[in-house]
């Protein structure tokens, strides 16, 4: 996994505490702890597993290993403008396969992954409820419909 | 104690309630086949994740297969361990391992002693179906000073993270990721060096496969050899001479110390000298210094520091510098014996035999990894050339006898050389837990009474229970003493001793369960207690024998503080003889 550096600020380490505190600084506590920090974070840089590590007394290693496993962990901040493709059954046959790759193309870098500017962040989920317009993309709360690779960079030129 | 019947293949057997099937099945004598458990009885270790499910039996009325490892027997269960439908699910769960696992077995460090390539055989998988389009995981390979890892061979048995955890509460290893990805890593995937990491080796010890290996100095050394302008040394651990015949097919606890002597002259040292020499030197300064710490803190003087925590242990001071550092006056400043011996012989029997510095090469055989990091740490170093150029562990001495073509079953016994060979029986046990401390006392006690003892042998220091402690009469002075080995113990004794609960004067260490005769480079035990046992024996068997029994009685240690180091923790003795530690309280921090 890769990461971006970040310095803590001192009021973000007091919520940090804080957080740990609300569970007793408990060590079994850990995931539910790791939920509150990225809810307030957004993400999970290396810097805040260390202080719960500290607070819990529970190696970083651990800590680490409890990010890497869970999908909804992450140690990346989202973008400016999060992407979420569907890839959902209905999205699914319907190409968003191909859609997935064009934006990956086009802003070179991998699902999971910010770009570098710190404006876009591309994600999958499954099924928005609007099957019939499949293959659906959100962008922020913005959606959209029927969606083509031809279409993707129109789509990226809007938020420019 | 409330107990279960059931029949494990036909036959029926009564256990106590929450035994597993796998150890049920052990007591008949049926043998269930296991990857990723490992028991360690004595010591209370036991690894059962029922992560790799090679283990699995088939229980009547239960639709899946149970991991016998960590199934519970219960009252009237059928168990029938090799049923077609277990044969084939053991093959295939193998294969799937395999499937992700690299091909290089031909040149694998753990190539020959790999329980994966055991169990390959065992289950006579020859073919691995479907492997050509398999997806397979690329780990980067991490390099430390003592320890290789190499991920693709993970097979996620996580043997490592309980010996990392639970055991020596390191909390260095951890397993990351998942599916495909998942192995055991550091914090953030990074190297070892940058973790809390000890190098004490357990978790290479326990690996069954080559994902954790040691880093190999057997070619440098045969590079030294083959320069004729070096002067090649050796020097050997007290725990090599009760392991190493293991490596040749000889009982545990055989001991081949004249056998061992022999090889390493026919492998080309010039001098085969023994690290118990420097063992007898480290009970003299560490000794005095206990004394002399003592002899203030009984007239009164409140700045002088007890208990004193012996320092022998690399893998110990690594631990006490990551995770004590608020107490890094506490620990002996003497050095331990590997780089004691560095000392002496570059400096004292250098100049006596007229040898430069840069021409001579100081080798140790360890039964430890985290004497390769020691070795080469910056303060035991002299203008960069370190005062032991290299460290090879228990298992590399026996490759480099089988690689030199030795027949080291049918050698004649032969002796250390001198000055640098001579011990006593207080320095070979220094490779069992308590043996440091035993011999101190042996020692102290003499120095500090001016009366001869009677009986050498402290049978109250000696055992295997992870935390000791016992009170030696110092004619009339009761002296407290507490023992710990495995880190995690360690751990436990020193909290105690930082809140004032525990009242020391002196406290002995030792990073690996058993102390080093458990080291981390010793000879692969595979979870078989009774093999410790019989090499902690032989340490004292060893101890028994010898003709002098107390260091302070060594007539070479003697003559080098009369011909060169005055007298012990005289200044020359302090320059060479003791060092000092460094706060690592900052480490496995991200940046």
């Amino acid at each position: 996994m890769s990461h971006i550096k970040v310095e803590l600020k001192k009021e973000d380490v007091a919520k940090l505490k804080e957080i740990c505190k609300s569970f007793n600084n408990e060590a079994g506590e850990l995931i539910n702890v790791l939920h509150k920090a990225q809810s307030y974070f957004g993400y999970l840089p290396a810097e805040v597993q260390e202080v719960v590590s500290a607070e819990l007394n529970v190696p970083v290693a651990k800590v680490y290993g409890v990010v890497t496993f869970y999908s909804y962990f992450t140690m990346l901040p989202k973008g400016q403008h999060p992407i979420s493709i569907c890839t959902g059954t209905a999205c699914y046959v319907r190409g968003a396969e191909k859609v997935v790759d064009e934006f990956k193309r086009v802003l070179n870098i991998k699902v999971g992954e910010t770009t570098a500017d710190g404006k876009f962040s591309l994600g999958c989920l499954r099924c928005v409820g609007a099957c019939g317009l499949a293959p659906v993309v959100l962008i922020g709360e913005k959606v959209y419909g029927r969606v083509s690779p031809d279409g993707v960079k129109d789509i990226l030129k809007e938020y420019e | 104690m409330e107990t279960v019947k059931l029949t494990i293949d036909k036959k029926s057997i009564e256990v106590p309630k929450g035994t597993t099937i796998y150890k049920a099945a052990k007591q008949l004598g049926i043998d269930i086949p296991v990857l990723c458990y490992m028991e360690l009885k004595d010591l209370k270790i036991e690894n059962k994740p029922a992560g790799c499910r090679i283990c699995v039996v088939e229980v009547e009325g239960r639709r899946n297969l149970a991991p016998s490892c960590s199934t519970d027997c219960a009252e009237g269960m059928v168990v029938k361990t090799h049923t077609m439908r277990v044969i084939n699910a053991r093959r295939t769960i193998l294969e799937l391992i395999l499937s992700d696992h690299p091909k290089d077995c031909l040149t694998c460090a753990k190539s020959g002693r790999c329980e994966l390539q055991d169990m390959a055989v065992k289950l006579g998988v020859r073919n691995i179906p479907g492997q050509e389009y398999a997806e397979m995981s690329t780990y980067r390979i991490d390099t430390s000073p003592s320890i290789i890892r190499d991920l693709d061979k993970c097979i996620m048995c996580r043997r490592c993270e309980m010996m990392c955890n639970k055991v020596q509460t390191v909390g260095a290893l951890n397993a990351i990721n998942r599916g495909f990805q998942a192995v055991v890593a550091p914090a953030f995937e990074q190297n070892l060096e940058k973790s809390t990491c000890t190098y004490c080796g357990q978790c290479v010890a326990v690996c069954p496969t080559g994902a954790l290996t040691e880093v190999d100095h057997t070619p440098k050394i045969i590079r030294a050899l083959s320069d004729p302008t070096k002067t090649v040394l050796v020097q050997t651990a007290p725990a090599i001479r009760v392991a190493l015949g293991e490596e040749f097919g000889m009982e545990p606890g055989t001991i081949v110390t004249g056998k061992m002597v022999a090889a390493l002259r026919e492998i080309g040292f010039k001098y085969v000298f023994d690290t118990d020499f420097a063992a007898d030197l480290t009970i003299m300064e560490e000794g005095t210094e206990l004394l002399s710490r003592l002899s203030r803190h009984l007239a009164g003087d409140k700045s002088v520091k007890l208990p004193i925590l012996t320092s022998c242990c690399p893998g110990w001071v690594n631990f006490f510098e990551n995770n004590f550092s608020d107490m890094l006056d506490v620990p002996s400043t003497a050095k331990s014996p590997q780089q004691m011996f560095g000392a002496i012989a570059k400096n004292y029997f250098a100049q006596k035999m007229g040898i430069k510095r840069e021409d001579m090469v100081v080798v140790s055989v360890m039964p430890c990894l985290a004497k390769k990091y020691e070795a080469q740490r910056d303060e035991f170093k002299v203008d960069g050339n370190p005062d032991v150029d290299f460290s090879i562990s228990t298992r590399e001495l026996a490759h480099l006898i089988k690689e030199f073509n030795i027949n080291f079953n049918d050698l004649e016994d032969q002796d250390f050389d001198r000055p640098l060979g001579e011990s006593t029986g207080a320095a070979v046990i220094f490779g069992a837990t308590g043996g440091v401390i035993e011999a101190a006392t042996r020692t102290a006690y003499e120095i500090q009474t001016g009366k001869k003892l009677e009986k050498v042998d402290f049978k109250e220091l000696r055992g295997m229970e992870g935390i000791r402690s016992a009170t030696v009469d110092f004619n009339g002075l009761p002296i407290n003493i507490g023992i710990a080995h495995g880190l995690g113990n360690a751990r436990k004794l020193l909290e105690d001793v930082r809140s004032g609960k525990a009242n020391y004067h002196a406290i002995e260490v030792m990073a690996c369960p058993g102390g080093c005769i458990g080291g981390g480079g010793q000879p692969l035990h595979h979870g078989d207690i009774s093999i410790l046992k019989a090499r902690t024996e032989a340490i004292y068997r060893e101890d028994a024998g010898k003709p002098v029994r107390k260091s302070h009685e060594n007539e070479y240690i003697k003559k080098l503080y009369e011909e060169y180091l005055g007298k012990p923790m005289s200044e020359k003795a302090h320059h060479l003889l003791h060092t000092h530690y460094f706060d690592k309280g900052k480490k496995d921090i991200y940046i």
